[in-house]
């Protein structure tokens, strides 16, 4: 039985001298067969195994991860949660997710620190305040709170950030999202993942899924390198991975893997309460709670499967960071690293079939798959319990690729997302 | 800083090298008898090999295409081929 987290427990367990504290979540042997498998224990695929038992009732289910959970891209991010999208598919589904996200602590009765102190994108030139409005209108017109703000207003925010007059990208506003923010990205895989333990998921951690196993034209199950697991149906939610899955499973994906990095300073006192991102240097950045600025920018310019970056993105970023906030070279950096990211045509998600009868799956997330976690494994668990797509998911199918319908965030927003 | 070989200027910073896509991609033909999966195949989808793969990139200050073979997760580049013929 799952211990209920409250105040009331930690101040018994205090007085317990914290000895009544038990592992949030058990370390099952894998048995020989689920009626869903879904690989990949990230974000995205807890949270799946979480909305499969929970809203489907769907409880034989497991998660079946290489490392341990959290540990790719879910534990790699800054952390940044938005809804603040151009086109009305893109709005309903991040939208959906920051809603889930804004009930998730309770939810899971675990506290995922979500911290909705607003995410800024500044505008360097007067085109760029147009732009600005036309985007703040969409945003309105898809239901997602947007304010423009002008420089004085960007000021009294972020007085942090650049205001000389000689500025090489001067700020002339913004487009604020209040309800934006951050959440603390462990916890949410561990909330998850304790939430969906408790309602009898079996999460299994160092194994590796080496091969797919099929009978009569169909994908019965996996082979991996805990033995032979089957299953009716496999969700596949891998991120930067989801090519190695595709070519073990003989389907094909509009995907490249880029390594994505981010970095973070030593701790300071608060100097930066909101979230601010440059279109001009494509950098942004925030404090965390500890007091560390942490910084993110663009993709690195070549294709990776290493979970590391290169140093000519390094120097982008940081310069651009330095051009955004020049009093933050005075510190130092405590940490960077990277992580691997699925990029997609369009810069838009890819949801359910993908013409291997048995396989579904999520990903083409790139650079910002944690802001959509609910709402990913929300639509993914749809699709596995019902066979057919959710209304927010279909058009995020694969046939947009032959359509042409394509969904393109990336040139809508001018920038990596 | 890695160092790529363009085949014609020999070794650069790889900031000046642009990746241009997977070498091996066959344009089909003709346009009017191409079906929409297949046309999308072409345009989107990738093989997007972790380990050793084949790709075209471009020397931005030459403007050599050529093909690189590199390692994709320890970015060990194997060989450069380039795509320009000779004169006969």
């Amino acid at each position: 039985m799952t211990r209920h987290y409250s105040a009331l427990t930690l101040l018994k367990e205090g007085l317990a001298g914290q000895r009544g504290w038990r592992p949030a979540w058990r370390s099952p042997q894998p048995q020989r067969a689920y009626e869903v498998i879904v690989i990949g224990g990230g974000g995205h695929g807890l949270a799946t195994a979480y909305y499969l038992a929970k809203t489907h009732g769907i409880a034989r289910v497991a998660v079946l991860e290489r490392g341990w959970i959290g540990g790719g891209n879910t534990g790699r991010n800054t952390t940044i949660i938005r809804s603040n999208y151009f086109y009305p598919e893109s709005a309903a589904l991040y939208d959906l997710s920051l809603r889930l996200y804004e009930g998730l602590s309770r939810e899971l009765n675990y506290n995922i620190m979500l911290s909705q102190r607003g995410m800024m994108m500044l505008a360097h030139s007067e085109m760029e305040m147009e732009l600005a409005a036309r985007s703040v209108n969409a945003m309105l017109i898809n239901g997602v709170d947007a304010e423009l703000l002008g420089r004085e207003q960007v000021r009294a925010l972020a007085p942090i950030l650049n205001f000389d007059a000689d500025a090489r990208f001067p700020i002339f506003g913004a487009t604020n999202q209040r309800r934006g923010g951050t959440a603390r990205h462990d916890a949410v895989a561990w909330g998850y993942a304790r939430a969906a333990d408790a309602l009898g998921v079996d999460i299994i951690q160092s194994c590796e899924v080496t091969g797919f196993v099929r009978e009569a034209g169909r994908v019965v199950g996996v082979e991996t390198s805990r033995g032979e697991i089957r299953a009716e149906r496999i969700g596949v939610a891998v991120a930067g991975s989801s090519s190695v899955l595709a070519a073990l499973g003989g389907y094909a994906l509009p995907i490249h893997t880029y390594t994505l990095q981010a970095f973070v300073s030593e701790p300071v006192k608060p100097l930066m309460d909101t979230v601010a991102l440059s279109p001009g240097t494509g950098v942004y950045f925030s404090q965390s709670d500890k007091g560390e600025m942490v910084i993110g920018g663009g993709l690195d310019r070549v294709p990776s499967y290493a979970q590391r970056g290169n140093p000519p993105m390094q120097e982008a970023v940081l310069s651009g960071l330095l051009e955004m906030a020049p009093a933050l070279g005075q510190l130092r950096l405590m940490r960077q690293w990277g992580g691997a990211v699925d990029v997609t045509s369009d810069s838009s998600p890819i949801l359910g079939p993908v013409g291997v009868p048995g396989i579904y799956v999520n990903c083409g997330w790139g650079t910002g798959g944690f802001k959509a976690i609910p709402a990913g494994g929300t639509l993914l668990a749809h699709i596995l319990a019902t066979g057919e797509h959710h209304e927010l998911s279909r058009a995020f199918g694969m046939s947009r690729f032959a359509a042409g319908t394509l969904i393109d965030e990336g040139a809508a927003a001018g920038i990596a997302h | 800083m890695q160092i790529f070989d363009c085949p014609f200027c020999g070794e650069r910073d790889e900031t000046e090298f642009h990746f241009v896509s997977e070498a091996g991609k066959v344009r089909p033909e003709p346009a009017c008898q191409v079906s929409a999966d297949t046309w999308a195949a072409y345009l989107h989808v990738k093989q997007n090999v972790k380990g050793a793969g084949r790709e075209v990139w471009r020397h931005l200050s030459c403007g050599e295409l050529f093909v690189m073979q590199r390692d994709t997760t320890s970015m060990v580049v194997i060989a450069v081929e380039p795509l320009r013929k000779s004169r006969p």
